[in-house]
């Protein structure tokens, strides 16, 4: 066992499966000769040399077409965004071309976009973005998005196998504060549409993913220790294809349910998953689907903003004290 | 248009029919410029600036030649990128702005909501850039559009990149602005590297100007750290642009002396190549040119060095103990009806 950070079991699981696969390569702005811009493919360039691990110009479009066309030719090709606020360059891409690549043209396009996403790191409104709602609207793509060391590395490897385009979401405020022991020499393959229950309660669930998975095991911990209440976490990781059944059971467990996702609330995610107890478990609910999600507003840069426009620990105890007493 | 003979009793006129007076401000702005952000790294180092700093060290003069080229007495406009702090400050930007920028302060322009040198003024006439490279390029071709479609002698000014050129917005702009025939001038500083990445990785052509040709428009090219030497490219182009000759590629050849943001150590960059580009330094380069030709002398650039040291000193003075903005602020001017966004449920005192 080794202990290892979210970005180093990103950086293992690329590594494994460019070793593993001669077709895996990876293109991107500044990936190359300086690693990343947060170091992620340190060290690629002398390991698997400048064929695939390709420096670009700033062309987000060009980079993901260019991912599609590789792909459609039986390369494996991981795309990075430098930040995932890019991915919007590369928009007409995935969802006109990519997404509808297999529907329309039979065309095989496994490729994987990945990037850092997420707030909470004084970013401002153009490093901090969570663009998976734009996404989880287009059919055709599949949307990992990894909370856990084991997770990100266990995604990326099954990403990159898998046969449909995957976007992969990874949060840099993760990257160098979670650590996890992982068994070294162990394959690990994590299952892309299946959630992951990070804590097991019977009084209401929180769904979640990303890095909103530790607020909610703290908020869980204080409803505990100061409510008496037992709080599951469901951990989504992937969010396409969704686990019904995963969310389901959790519902018919708990009857309550608070859904929590860092990016704004309107058209998001959260809307998704509630429709989908409503049509599938709603005789199961004790109370109405709540969401804890970001102010609908563009992400500030100051500090006192920032925090009061994303969803905090504290948010997540009270919205849950207030269902759990509904 | 650097006179090499040495100074005469009566010394030459300055070069492009600037006075004496404009040489000394673009000397200010420079300076001003270059120890603005020397405040900045040392509030960078006490943990002030919140995000990230970055550096023009080196590029002072491409951005002060060519924005000193605008008219700002007919309305001209003007788009900067990261390094062009010195063609904000031209177009009257104020360093107090700008700290409380870098700093999240309440007061600052964009009342804490954006970071760094992004923000803007339609009174005194630049827009503020997002993130995104190129993306300036079609705003400014639309609004270098309004003054055509107004009749009015303007000219809109935008900055790139030599990374910035490589994106999809930067062609559809150039090339829109090309057939409309816009009132335009498109300002390309290369520094050498976008990131880490070096211009041989950007780009195919051995010089950015090249790609003038392929949209059908005129390009100049000049030495970037020449401040001189830049604003006698900018603007004819600018004029030719007001009169209705069209738009300009002008590529500005310079140098990155310090990493892209203030954590990248530049491991990248040749130390040699760093060394020869201090040799290059435009400041430097400029106290030179003026004092040899005659068009200063070592006490008035020294007395407008300790103008700028005073006025920086009253703006760090002024906002360092500012508060950052009420947490509620935030919710105000998504749209301008309904003013203010949602608060959330779970922030409710009324449950």
């Amino acid at each position: 066992m080794a202990e290892v950070t979210y970005l180093e079991a990103i950086r293992q699981g690329l590594q494994e499966e460019m070793r593993r696969d001669e077709n895996v390569f990876i293109l991107g702005e500044d990936v190359g000769a300086y690693g990343g811009a947060f170091k992620v493919t340190d060290g690629f360039l002398a390991e698997f040399g400048e064929q695939r691990v390709i420096d670009t110009p700033i062309a987000e479009a060009a980079i993901v077409g260019a991912a599609a066309g590789a792909a459609h030719m039986g390369l494996r090709p991981v795309a990075e965004m430098q930040f995932i606020d890019f991915i919007s360059c590369a928009y007409d891409m995935l969802t006109n071309y990519v997404a509808t690549a297999r529907y329309r043209a039979g065309l095989p396009t496994p490729m994987v976009v990945r990037g850092p996403s997420g707030g909470y790191v004084r970013g401002g409104p153009f490093h901090s973005q969570n663009p998976e709602a734009a996404f989880l609207h287009t059919p055709g793509l599949k949307i990992v998005c990894p909370a856990t060391a084991r997770d990100a590395k266990g995604l990326i490897k099954s990403a990159i196998r898998d046969d449909d385009p995957v976007l992969y979401f990874e949060h840099k405020f993760l990257y160098r504060r979670i650590k996890e022991q992982l068994p070294e020499g162990e394959e690990i393959l994590t299952p892309i549409g299946k959630a992951r229950l990070a804590r097991e309660g019977r009084d209401l669930t929180i769904i979640t993913w990303s890095a909103m998975v530790y607020k909610a095991l703290e908020a869980a911990e204080r409803l505990e220790q100061e409510d008496g209440l037992q709080v599951e976490v469901l951990d989504l990781r992937t969010l396409m294809p969704m686990d019904d059944e995963a969310i389901m059971a959790s519902v018919r467990k708990t009857n309550r349910v608070l859904i929590a996702h860092e990016d704004t609330r309107t058209g998001g995610v959260a809307g998704e998953i509630t429709a989908r107890i409503n049509d599938q478990a709603f005789e199961w609910l004790d109370a109405p689907v709540k969401r804890v999600t970001a102010h609908d507003v563009p992400l500030p840069y100051a500090p006192t903003l920032e925090d009061f426009v994303l969803p905090q620990t504290d948010d997540l105890v009270r919205a849950a004290r207030w269902l759990a007493a509904y | 248009m650097t006179p090499t003979a040495a100074p005469s009793t009566t010394p030459a006129a300055p070069p492009h029919g600037l006075s004496r007076a404009q040489l000394h401000e673009m000397y200010y702005y420079m300076r001003l410029t270059r120890a603005l952000e020397e405040r900045l790294v040392n509030l960078y180092r006490q943990t002030k600036v919140i995000g990230g700093l970055f550096r023009s060290l080196g590029q002072e003069a491409d951005s002060v030649g060519s924005a000193y080229a605008l008219d700002r007495t007919k309305g001209d406009f003007l788009s900067p990128l990261i390094r062009n702090l010195g063609s904000m400050l031209v177009q009257g930007a104020r360093p107090l702005e700008i700290l409380r920028q870098y700093m999240a302060k309440a007061e600052s322009p964009t009342r804490g909501r954006e970071l760094n040198i992004h923000y803007g003024d339609l009174e005194r006439g630049f827009i503020g850039q997002i993130s995104h490279l190129g993306d300036m390029v079609p705003v400014m071709a639309g609004v270098a559009l309004s003054f055509k479609m107004r009749k009015q002698p303007r000219v809109g000014l935008v900055y790139v990149g030599d990374g910035a050129m490589s994106t999809g917005a930067f062609h559809e702009g150039i090339n829109f602005a090309a057939v409309q025939r816009l009132p335009m001038v498109i300002v390309c500083e290369n520094n050498g590297y976008s990131f880490s990445t070096p211009m041989r990785k950007q780009t195919a052509v051995r010089q950015l100007v090249d790609k003038a040709a392929a949209y059908g428009i005129p390009g100049e090219r000049a030495d970037g750290n020449n401040v001189l030497d830049v604003y006698g490219v900018t603007k004819p182009a600018v004029e030719r642009a007001r009169q209705g000759g069209g738009c300009t590629l002008i590529e500005l050849v310079t140098y990155r002396r310090k990493g892209h943001a203030e954590h990248d150590n530049q491991s990248y960059q040749p130390k040699a190549e760093i060394a020869e580009w201090e040799a290059k330094d435009p400041i430097d380069r400029c106290i030179r040119d003026y004092t040899e030709a005659g068009w200063a002398t070592a006490a008035e650039l020294a007395e407008i060095d300790a103008r700028v040291e005073a006025l920086l000193d009253e703006a760090v003075a002024a906002c360092e103990d500012e508060p950052m903005p009420e947490a509620m602020t935030a919710l105000d001017g998504v749209l301008a009806d309904p003013a203010r966004a949602e608060l959330e449920w779970y922030r409710r005192t009324d449950g």
